[in-house]
């Protein structure tokens, strides 16, 4: 009866809103069975915890080859010119779609879904090293940020945990 | 599909132990199911929950709605949702509302 609970670990190193998601649903899923979440946030994946950012993280369409006109109802397999990706609005307009599409499967917003998590019991660190070059403060982060870590105590803190990357 | 006795009552059960048909469920069952989850007494929150679940699952397949389905129908806190059913509310409440796992990933 002394097992060890399964302990699921996600390393965030992405602050584009499409990478904000991953972590996010495999770590629901994951409360709601009854497994341990942690949640590692470092390089650009600070902007899902900050509180500046979080709001507002975005998805470019520039070398983007997988968002097609498809997901905007156009038929056929035609991509947005890289060309025209580059043009202002045009990040602004992918992500008003991606947000549009991922409240349409009733997902939440990237803040209220980290808060259900945290509330679900996740424990979220901050990475010392991407603080430190971003200068970063704990104080700029979302409530539920537990601590700002090494790299040497993410690994005091995973031992025997099944660790995702993202 | 196998069956088994829960609170005297033989009911249709798939090979991860959920009940597949919702109408051989009651409130017995509920109660020992939730024992066998560690729940040893249901209260009133808990068994808002559960009745939540049981009208839901009407529009959901016999399925159990999602967790977030069941906060924001309810009026239950998310924390509140995994005090009152720790380690894993999703599977534990269709467990013990006589449903299936949740379809939904949210």
């Amino acid at each position: 009866m002394a097992e060890e609970n399964r302990h699921i670990v996600f390393v965030c190193s992405k602050g584009t809103l499409d990478m904000a998601y991953p972590a996010l649903i495999m770590g629901w899923a994951a409360l709601g069975n009854g497994i341990d979440v942690t949640i590692f946030f470092t390089f650009w994946g600070m902007d899902l915890i900050t509180e500046k950012r979080i709001d507002h993280l975005e998805i470019a369409p520039v070398a983007n080859t997988s968002m097609k006109m498809g997901m905007m109802g156009v038929p056929g397999n035609l991509g947005i010119p890289n060309l025209m990706g580059a043009l202002p609005g045009m990040t602004a307009f992918a992500t008003g779609m991606m947000k549009k599409k991922i409240a349409e499967v009733e997902a939440p917003p990237v803040r209220e879904y980290l808060q259900m998590l945290v509330d679900g019991g996740a424990n979220l660190y901050a990475c010392k090293m991407s603080v430190d070059m971003m200068g970063l403060k704990k104080e700029d982060f979302v409530e539920g940020v537990q601590d700002v870590i090494t790299a040497a105590d993410f690994m005091d803190k995973t031992e025997g945990a099944q660790i995702i990357f993202i | 599909m196998a069956t088994r006795t829960i609170a005297g009552k033989e009911v249709q059960v798939n090979d991860e132990g959920f009940m597949t048909d919702p109408a051989e469920w009651n409130k017995e069952i509920a109660v020992e199911i939730a024992a066998e989850e560690g729940l040893a007494e249901l209260t009133e929150s808990q068994w808002k929950v559960i009745d939540f679940c049981r009208a839901a699952s009407a529009d959901l397949n016999g399925k159990s709605p999602t967790l977030r389905q069941i906060t924001t129908g309810t009026g239950v806190t998310t924390k509140e949702l995994f005090s009152l059913f720790p380690k894993g509310p999703a599977k534990k409440v269709a467990r013990i509302a006589g449903l299936g796992k949740p379809e939904g990933c949210v």
